[in-house]
């Protein structure tokens, strides 16, 4: 195990990561019903669920080095607004398909670069569950991928659509390359990687897509920050009013 | 032994979406530890978002109190689950039940393509539908043959 000062900033680090997939699961399950196609249907329930459980799995990692005898669900439904650590983006209302796809894809290919290298951490835990994590990412950035090339080549509409839901994500997409104040700590101990190379690897895939289909990375120099911090917009305090509400009614009943 | 009765009895437990094929088949169960009168199973999920989870570790708990043991502890572990872990008879009983078992991880690729086969009918003239099922682990083919929807369990 290691020392008490990286047990701490581990925690950080997983809860952040874990908000990220919880909230973005919450808000991809409200298609269910409610999408263009029946597969796409399905799809977003599947993409919702993996995303929920690589939440869970996270969280259980970090409750364990936290040791205080707080459960996964805790974390879920017991913690306040300001609390919760995961970047805006994921927190954006799910928008038209064009904007639940774009998110989906930038969001993807960060998730699928950032637990590649947490394959090879130092913190075994972590290593372990993303060989697993990561081989669910990728299938799922595929299914985004896909997407982005179908409606960037598509119609005049389908590329107007897509467009402006890049336009206007944009600014929501350098916080996923901040990990609050636990970042150099733990780079420095091979535990993490060094999110600059991320944000590299991220760039180049992202414009290589966009670059087969036409649609363009706008050029603006505002970029939101401070989900990591504790900071949200409006949008969260609501999605977790209609996601916490039954736990917190009922706070220790079993079913 | 008791572990050996412990495998025995882990062999009763099936996975509730695909009834056909038991947990020591499926390749969850990673490590059995007996140690005094306690029993720790340490299982380790398909996909981490199965949520068959919760209803398999209340069966393991049921099966074993039911054949007399106590003290039981199930533990999750996240180990990198992968469809290599199945066997050929288990492939086989996937089959029979009518899903069209996972291909080799290093399948011979034709045109890009893993070829995949109609579990009904063994035809190759088949087309992905929808790359995500009923489960995280299967997707939807479609048979040109038979003219049948069959699911695929997706080698991972």
């Amino acid at each position: 195990m290691f020392e008490k000062k990286i047990e701490e900033n581990l925690f950080q680090l997983l809860v952040q990561i874990a908000d990220d997939k919880l909230i973005l699961g919450h808000r991809l399950s409200e298609w269910c019903g409610h999408a263009p196609i029946l597969e796409e249907d399905i799809a977003l329930a599947n993409i919702a669920l993996d995303n929920i459980g690589q939440a869970n799995s996270l969280y259980q990692i970090a409750v364990k080095l936290e040791n205080k005898n707080r459960s996964e669900d805790e974390l879920a439904f017991f913690r306040d607004e300001r609390e919760f650590r995961n970047i805006q983006i994921v927190e954006l209302p799910k928008g038209d398909f064009a904007f639940t796809i774009v998110r989906q894809f930038l969001y993807d290919n960060f998730s699928f670069l950032l637990f590649q290298k947490f394959c090879d951490s130092n913190f075994i835990e972590l290593s372990d569950v993303s060989k697993k994590i990561v081989k669910e990412i990728s299938y799922n950035l595929r299914h985004s991928k896909e997407w982005i090339l179908r409606l960037g080549i598509g119609t005049e509409e389908s590329k107007f659509n897509t467009q402006k839901a890049i336009d206007k994500i944009w600014e929501f997409t350098n916080e996923m390359f901040e990990f609050g104040n636990v970042e150099n700590f733990l780079i420095e101990k091979n535990i993490i990687p060094n999110l600059d190379t991320i944000k590299t690897d991220w760039e180049l895939s992202v414009k290589k897509i966009f670059d087969n289909t036409n649609l363009q990375i706008p050029n603006i120099s505002y970029f939101a920050s401070g989900g990591r911090n504790g900071f949200h917009t409006e949008y969260l305090g609501y999605l977790l009013a209609e996601m916490q509400i039954v736990a917190r009614s009922n706070p220790n009943v079993k079913w | 032994m008791v572990k050996k009765k412990v495998f025995e009895i882990l062999s009763q437990v099936f996975d509730p979406e695909i009834p056909v094929v038991n947990i020591v088949e499926l390749g969850i169960i990673k490590e059995v530890i007996c140690e005094n009168n306690s029993i720790e199973i340490k299982i380790s999920p398909t996909y981490s978002g199965c949520p068959a989870m919760n209803i398999i570790e209340d069966d393991i708990k049921f099966q074993l109190q039911k054949n007399g043991f106590e003290n039981i502890v199930v533990t999750k572990v996240f180990s990198n689950w992968t469809t290599e872990l199945l066997s050929n008879e288990t492939k086989e009983k996937l089959k029979s039940y009518g899903i069209a078992p996972p291909n080799r991880i290093n399948a011979i690729e034709i045109n890009n393509e893993k070829k995949i086969f109609c579990p009904k009918c063994n035809s190759s003239k088949t087309n992905l539908k929808s790359k995500y099922g009923s489960t995280a682990c299967k997707s939807f083919y479609y048979c040109e043959n038979c003219l049948e929807m069959f699911e695929y369990f997706k080698e991972t």
